[in-house]
C-alpha cells in the first residue's frame, strides 16, 4: 500500500468517525449526569433530515447545522421529561425515541430522498498546518465541522474535570442524593446535559447529510448512533478517549470501503459487517477490563432520582 | 435583654398520610449549647430536623434563625442560613476525594478548580477543630469514623452555625464516641449550637446541656442539665415505666451447630475481610457478635450463607463441612439468614407477600408438583404463616415494599424460622424499628432459642447484644478479638475489644 | 383508599381503581398519539381524518384487510412473546430482528439445502432448526452477559445488522435462484416446506404456533418453578442469589429461548408467506415487538391483542401509501404511542395522595 493510500485512509477515518464522535460526546455528557440516552440514533436522524432541509432552503449549511442542533435538542427534551420528571424507564424511553426519530425523519424527508445538496460544507485546508508531511493532510485538510470538533474535545475534557460545573455534573451522576443534599439541583443538571447531548447528536447526524454524503436518505445513520453509545463505554466516559475511539471505528468503516476498491475478493457484505462485529468484540473486552480494574460507569447511571419530597 | 436563640422552631406540624409526624412541636437551640433531641424510632425527631435542614416543608409553624423568620425550600437555603446536618447515612461521593466532597455545591468555590489550594485550606480548617482528615484521600478508602468527620468538616466549611448530628454514635466505638463528644464540646465553645439526635439515654447524660424528649410526634418535655435523670427520661420517652429485665442466660446445648475454623476471606475491594476467625455456636444458644459496622460483619454473614467465597479455613454445620458449598446447598444444610438489606436482598420489593414467603421453600415438598408449583398449597401455607406471626398485610397480593419496617422483619423471620433451620443468622435485626416491633423480634429470637435453635446475632447495639446473647464475640478489623460469656463481661470491656485490644485471657468457648 | 402507617405516598395498584386505569391510560395514549400524528399529517397538507379512516377501514373493514391484519399479527405475536420472556428477567433483547433473520436463514437451509432432500420431516426440522439458529444467535450475547455483565442492548443490536447482511449476502450471492431472473431471492420451497393456509387467505399455520407459544408461556411463567425463578431474578438479582437461584444459568437459558422463539417467527414468515428467502424477511418486527411487549406489560394474552392492533396499523399504513404517506409514519405513530404510555405509567401505578387540606405555610 502506498503512502498516499495510507494517508487517504487515515483522513477518511477522521471524516467517517466525526459523526460518531459528536454523538458520543453528547452521550458522555448525558451519561455522566446519570441518564442513559438510547435515543441517539433517532436524534442523529432528525438532525440529519432537518439540517438538510434547512440548508437546502436557506442555501447555507451553517443554518442547517443550527437547525439540526435544535431538532436533536427538542427530541432530547422529550427524553429528559420522561426520564427525569416522570421517572420512566430510561431504556424503553430511549428506544421509543429512536423509533419515533427514525419514523419522523423518514416522514419529513420523503420528498428529499437522494436530492443532492448544492451547498455542503467544503473542505478548507488550514494554511501552514496542512503542509506538514503526513500529519497535515490527515488532520488539517477537512471541513469546519471537523475543526470544531478538535476544539470541542479538549474543551469538554476541561469542563468535566477541571471546573466547578463539571464537578457538579459528575456528582449528579455518581450520587444524586448526595449532590441534592449539598444544594445541587439534580433535575436541572440532568435536563441540561441530556439536551446538550441531543444537540450534539443532531450535529453528528447533520454532518452526514451536509458533508459526508451529502444528501438525505432514510436511515442514513445505519446504526452509528448505537456505535456511539458503545463507544462511550469504550472511552470510559472520557471525551479524549472518545476522540481516538471514534476515529478507530471510522477507520474500520473506511477500510472496508477501501478494500472494495482494491479488488479484494471478500464480499462487500462481510466488509460492511466489520464495524458491527468490531463493536461487539470491543464491548466485551472493555467490560472485562473495566471489571478487572474496577473502573465503572457513573454509579447512578440508569436509575431515576426520587427526592421523595413530601 | 434576651439573646435571640440561634434556632427556634415554633409549633411545627407535619403530616403524612395516616400519621402526624410532628404535632405542634416547639424546639430551640441557644448559642454555645449542646441540645439533645431524644426519642425512640418513629417519635418524629428525624422529621423535625429534616424540616430544619430544608428537606421537608412544615404544614404549620415557623422557623426562626437568629430571630428572623425563614422558609426553606431546599437544603441549599438551609445551608446558606447556617444550618448544617450530618446525616446518619452519609451523603458522600465515594469516588471523589475528601476535598471534592467538601466543596461540592459551594457557590463560593471559583469556577475553575485549583485543587491544591482547596486541599491546603481544608487541611487548615480541619486542624483548627482537631478533626483529623487527609483532603486528598478518596472517600471509599476511609473508615466509617473518618467519613463522619468529613461530613462534619463539610458543614463547618460552609460556615454552619448550627450543626445537627443524626445518631452519630451508631457507627462509632464507645471510645470514638467520647472523642466525638469532646470535639462537639469544642465546637460549642466557639459559639455554635449543636443538636444531637439520639435514642440512647446514656448519651444524654454524657453531653447534653439541655434535652428535649419527643414521643409520638409531640414534644413532651425540655429539661435542663440539672433536671436530667435516667428513670425520668425513660418514662418520658416511652410513656410508661420501662422495667429493664435481663433475661436469664441459658447454658448452651451440647451440640456444635456452627463451627468456624481459621476462616479467611476477602472483602469487595480485594483486601482482607476476615482474618483467622474461629468460634462455635451451640444449639439453644444466642451468640452475639459485637462490633462497629464495617469490621467484617457483612462478610461473616455472607460466608456462612455461602454468598461469598472462603479463601482459607473451614466452616462446619452439624459437623459437616460446607466451606465450598453453593448458597442453595447452604440453605439445604439448614442455614437461614435474615440479612441486613431487608428490602432488596431478603425480600423482593415489587413482589407480593406470597411470592416472598416461598423464596426459600419453593423447591420443596408439597409446594411442587414436578416442574410445576402447586399454587393452591402455597396459598394455604402463606395464610397459615401470616396468622401465626401476626404479619399485618393490607392484601396478600400487594407488593411488600409498602409494608412497615416491623412487618417486613416479621415476614422475613416467619420465612426463615419456618424453614426449620439449624442456624439462624440475624444481621442488625431491629435496625430502624420502634420499641414494640423491637420487643416482638427479640421475643421471637428468644423463643426459638428456647426450642433449641442456634442463633448468630450480629448487632451494633451493645444493649441488644447484652440483653439477648448468652455469649459475646467481638469483631474488629476482621478479627475476633475476644469471646466470653455475657455475665462475665461489661460494656467497658467489650468497647475496648471493639477498638482492637486483644483479650488477655479468652474465656473457654 | 387505605391509609398506610408510614410515610409512603403510594397506594399499591390493586387498591386503586386499577381496572379502569389499566384501560384508560392506554386508551388515552392511543388518542394522544393519533392527535400528534394528525398534526404532522396536517403539516404536510394531508387530510388526517380521511387518512385515518382509510387506514382503519383498510385494516379492519374488508375481509381482505382483516385477514392481512391477522397475517401480520402472527410474526408480531411470536416475536413479542420471545422479547417479553427476556424482558421479564430485565434482559433487554433488542436483537429480535436478527434472531428472526437467522431463524429464516436456518429454516431455508433445511428446506432447500438439506442433503437428504425433503419429506414429512422437513417441516418439523425447519421449526427445530429455525429455533436453534435464533437461540444460538442470542446465545452469542448471553454468555458474555452472564459471565462479565456485558451490556446486551448494544451487542444484540449490533448482531441485527450482521444477520441482515448475512442474509443479503446469501440471496445476492450463493443462494440466488438461477431461474430467478437475477432477483435477490432463493428458489421456491418444496411443498413439504410450505405451511398450509386457511381458505383463500394468506393466514398460515404459524397462527397455531403462535397460540401454542402463548399458552406455553403463560403456564411456564405462572405455574412452574423456573417461571418463578425468572420473576424473582428479574426483580432483584441480589434476592435471587440469596435464595440460591443461579443467575448465570437463567440468563443463558432465558436468552436462548427468547432468541429461539424469535427464530421461530422468522421460520414461520418464510415457510408461511414468502416461501423463499429474500431481503426484507422482517420489516422491523423485532423492534415493534419491543413496543408491543412493553405495552402489553409482558402478559402473553395481552400481547396477542396488542399485536393485532399493531398489525392493523401496519396494514392500514400500506393502504394509504398510495396517497403519498410513507411507511415511516406508522413507525412514528408507534414510537409516540410508547411515549404516551410511558408517561401515563406513572398515573396507572401510583396515586399521589396529598395531605388533607391544611394551610401550608411557607
Amino acid at each position: 500500500m502506498s503512502q498516499e493510500i495510507f494517508i487517504a485512509i487515515l483522513a477518511t477515518a477522521i471524516t467517517a468517525g466525526t459523526p460518531i464522535l459528536y454523538a458520543a460526546l453528547g452521550e458522555v455528557l448525558a451519561e455522566r449526569s446519570g441518564i442513559l440516552n438510547l435515543g441517539v440514533e433517532g436524534m442523529m436522524l432528525v438532525g440529519a433530515v432537518s439540517g438538510f432541509i434547512c440548508a437546502l432552503k436557506t442555501a447555507n449549511p451553517w443554518y442547517g447545522l443550527m437547525m439540526a442542533m435544535l431538532a436533536g435538542g427538542l427530541l432530547a427534551l422529550v427524553h429528559a421529561f420522561l426520564t427525569v420528571t416522570l421517572r420512566a424507564n430510561q431504556v424503553v424511553s430511549g428506544l421509543a425515541l429512536t423509533m419515533f426519530g427514525t419514523g419522523l425523519s423518514g416522514y419529513l424527508g420523503q420528498s428529499y430522498v437522494g436530492v443532492p445538496l448544492p451547498v455542503p460544507f467544503k473542505t478548507v485546508p488550514i494554511p501552514v498546518l496542512s503542509d506538514i508531511p503526513v500529519i497535515g493532510p490527515v488532520f488539517f485538510n477537512h471541513d469546519p465541522v471537523i475543526y470544531l470538533s478538535y476544539l470541542l474535545v479538549p474543551a469538554l475534557w476541561f469542563c468535566i474535570f477541571r471546573t466547578r460545573a463539571g464537578l457538579h455534573l459528575r456528582a449528579v451522576g455518581e450520587n444524586p442524593a448526595a449532590a441534592d443534599s449539598m444544594g445541587i439541583n439534580v433535575f436541572q443538571t440532568r435536563y441540561l446535559y441530556v439536551i446538550i447531548g441531543g444537540m450534539l447528536a443532531g450535529i453528528g447526524g447533520a454532518y452526514l447529510s451536509l458533508h459526508y454524503v451529502p444528501s438525505w436518505m432514510e436511515n442514513m445513520t445505519a446504526g452509528r448512533g448505537w456505535i456511539a453509545v458503545a463507544l462511550v463505554i469504550f472511552a470510559t466516559w472520557n471525551p479524549v478517549n472518545a476522540l481516538w475511539g471514534s476515529y478507530l471505528f471510522g477507520g474500520i468503516d473506511a477500510l472496508g470501503f477501501r478494500l472494495q476498491t482494491l479488488n479484494v475478493t471478500v464480499s462487500p457484505y462481510f466488509l460492511k459487517m466489520l464495524p458491527y462485529i468490531f463493536t461487539v468484540l470491543v464491548l466485551i473486552l472493555v467490560t472485562k477490563r473495566n471489571l478487572a480494574g474496577r473502573i465503572g460507569s457513573p454509579q447512578a447511571l440508569g436509575l431515576p432520582y426520587d427526592r421523595e419530597e413530601r | 435583654m434576651t439573646e435571640p436563640y440561634l434556632v427556634e422552631l415554633k409549633n411545627i406540624t407535619k403530616r403524612f398520610p395516616g400519621v402526624v409526624a410532628n404535632d405542634k412541636v416547639n424546639f430551640n437551640v441557644r448559642q454555645g449549647e449542646i441540645h439533645v433531641l431524644l426519642g425512640e424510632n418513629g417519635s418524629g425527631k428525624s422529621t423535625l430536623m429534616s424540616i430544619l435542614c430544608g428537606l421537608y416543608r412544615p404544614d404549620e409553624g415557623e422557623i426562626m434563625i437568629r430571630g428572623t423568620k425563614m422558609a426553606f425550600r431546599s437544603p441549599r437555603q438551609a445551608i446558606s442560613a447556617g444550618v448544617g446536618m450530618v446525616h446518619q447515612h452519609f451523603k458522600l461521593i465515594e469516588s471523589f476525594s475528601v476535598a471534592e466532597n467538601v466543596i461540592l455545591g459551594n457557590e463560593n468555590t471559583p469556577r475553575v478548580l485549583n485543587i491544591q489550594q482547596i486541599e491546603n485550606n481544608l487541611a487548615q480548617l480541619s486542624q483548627r477543630y482537631g478533626l483529623q482528615i487527609n483532603p486528598s484521600t478518596m472517600v471509599w478508602q476511609l473508615s466509617v469514623g473518618e467519613k463522619q468527620r468529613v461530613e462534619i468538616v463539610k458543614m463547618l466549611h460552609r460556615g454552619s452555625q448550627v450543626l445537627i448530628l443524626d445518631e452519630p454514635t451508631a457507627v462509632l466505638t464507645p471510645q470514638e464516641s467520647s472523642q466525638l463528644f469532646r470535639n462537639l464540646r469544642e465546637m460549642a465553645g466557639t459559639g455554635r449550637g449543636i443538636v444531637v439526635i439520639t435514642h440512647k439515654m446514656h448519651e444524654v447524660m454524657e453531653i447534653a446541656d439541655r434535652v428535649t424528649v419527643l414521643r409520638r410526634g409531640r414534644s413532651v418535655a425540655t429539661l435542663d442539665k440539672q433536671q436530667i435523670n435516667q428513670r425520668d427520661l425513660a418514662w418520658l420517652m416511652v410513656g410508661h415505666d420501662v422495667v429493664r429485665q435481663t433475661k436469664k442466660k441459658n447454658p448452651p446445648g451440647d451440640k456444635n451447630i456452627l463451627e468456624l475454623q481459621n476462616v479467611h476471606c476477602l472483602n469487595d475491594l480485594g483486601l482482607p475481610g476476615l482474618t483467622d476467625v474461629s468460634f462455635t455456636v451451640h444449639s439453644g444458644e444466642i451468640f452475639g457478635i459485637a462490633g462497629i459496622a464495617g469490621n467484617g460483619q457483612r462478610e461473616l454473614a455472607e460466608i456462612i450463607a455461602r454468598l461469598r467465597p472462603v479463601s482459607d479455613g473451614s466452616i462446619f454445620i452439624n459437623d459437616q463441612a460446607i466451606t465450598d458449598c453453593s448458597p442453595r446447598q447452604a440453605i439445604d444444610h439448614g442455614v437461614a439468614l435474615v440479612p441486613e438489606d431487608r428490602l432488596g436482598t431478603g425480600l423482593v420489593p415489587n413482589l407480593d407477600a406470597e411470592d416472598n414467603l416461598i423464596l426459600k421453600s419453593y423447591r420443596k415438598g408439597q409446594l411442587r408438583r414436578g416442574p410445576f408449583m402447586n399454587r393452591a398449597v402455597v396459598r394455604e401455607k402463606v395464610i397459615e404463616l401470616v396468622n401465626r406471626f401476626e404479619i399485618k398485610l393490607s392484601a396478600l397480593d400487594a407488593p411488600v415494599k409498602l409494608l412497615s419496617g416491623g412487618n417486613l422483619q416479621r415476614l422475613l423471620l416467619a420465612r426463615e424460622i419456618t424453614s426449620e433451620p439449624q442456624l439462624l443468622i440475624a444481621v442488625y435485626p431491629v435496625r430502624g424499628l420502634d420499641i414494640k416491633a423491637t420487643e416482638a423480634v427479640h421475643n421471637l429470637l428468644l423463643e426459638q432459642r428456647g426450642k433449641g435453635l442456634a442463633v448468630l446475632l450480629i448487632s451494633e447495639d451493645l444493649e441488644e447484644i447484652f440483653k439477648l446473647s448468652d455469649r459475646i464475640g467481638v469483631l474488629c478489623d476482621g478479627r475476633i478479638t475476644g469471646i466470653m460469656p455475657t455475665d462475665m463481661t461489661d460494656v467497658e470491656e467489650i468497647g475496648l475489644l471493639m477498638m482492637g485490644a486483644q483479650n488477655q485471657g479468652e474465656a473457654a468457648t | 383508599m387505605i391509609k398506610l402507617p408510614g410515610t409512603n405516598l403510594l397506594i399499591e395498584k390493586k387498591l386503586s381503581p386499577a381496572p379502569t386505569a389499566f384501560f384508560i391510560v392506554p386508551a388515552i395514549s392511543i388518542l394522544l398519539a393519533l392527535l400528534v400524528g394528525a398534526f404532522f399529517l396536517a403539516l404536510s397538507g394531508h387530510n388526517y381524518f380521511e387518512i385515518y379512516t382509510a387506514m382503519f377501514s383498510g385494516a379492519f373493514g374488508s375481509s381482505y384487510g382483516f385477514t392481512e391484519t391477522i397475517v401480520k399479527t402472527i410474526p408480531l405475536t411470536i416475536t413479542s412473546l420471545g422479547i417479553a420472556l427476556a424482558f421479564r428477567m430485565q434482559l433487554w433483547n433488542i436483537g429480535g430482528e436478527g434472531q428472526i433473520y437467522m431463524g429464516a436463514f436456518a429454516a431455508t437451509w433445511a428446506a432447500l439445502f438439506f442433503p437428504i432432500g425433503d419429506g414429512w420431516w422437513t417441516m418439523p426440522f425447519m421449526i427445530m432448526l429455525g429455533m436453534l439458529a435464533g437461540g444460538m444467535w442470542a446465545l452469542i450475547i448471553a454468555i458474555p452477559r452472564a459471565i462479565w455483565g456485558v451490556n446486551e442492548i448494544i451487542t444484540t443490536l449490533m448482531l441485527n445488522y450482521v444477520a441482515i447482511l448475512w442474509v443479503n449476502y446469501l440471496v445476492y450471492g450463493p443462494w440466488k435462484d438461477p431461474q430467478g431472473y437475477n432477483f435477490p431471492l432463493t428458489a421456491i420451497f418444496p411443498p413439504g416446506a410450505i405451511l398450509p393456509t386457511i381458505g383463500d387467505s394468506r393466514i398460515h399455520a404459524g397462527l397455531f404456533l403462535g397460540l401454542l407459544i402463548t399458552v406455553l408461556m403463560y403456564i411456564v411463567i405462572q405455574h412452574t418453578r423456573w417461571g418463578y425463578e425468572i420473576k424473582v431474578s428479574g426483580e432483584s438479582s441480589s434476592a435471587a442469589r440469596y435464595a440460591g437461584i443461579s443467575n448465570k444459568k437463567n440468563i443463558i437459558l432465558v436468552m436462548f429461548f427468547s432468541g429461539a422463539i424469535c427464530g421461530l417467527a422468522g421460520m414461520s414468515e418464510v415457510a408461511g408467506i414468502a416461501h423463499r428467502l429474500q431481503p426484507g424477511v422482517s420489516i422491523g418486527y423485532g423492534y415493534t415487538a419491543i413496543i408491543i411487549a412493553w405495552l402489553a406489560r409482558l402478559n402473553p394474552f395481552a400481547i396477542i391483542l396488542v399485536s393485532f392492533l399493531f398489525g392493523g396499523m401496519q396494514v392500514g399504513g400500506y393502504i394509504v401509501q398510495t396517497s403519498g404517506i410513507p411507511a415511516s409514519m406508522v413507525t412514528m405513530l408507534q414510537g409516540m404511542l410508547l411515549f404516551f404510555v410511558l408517561g401515563g405509567e406513572l398515573l396507572t401505578y401510583y396515586k399521589i395522595n396529598k395531605a388533607p387540606a391544611s394551610p401550608t405555610r411557607q
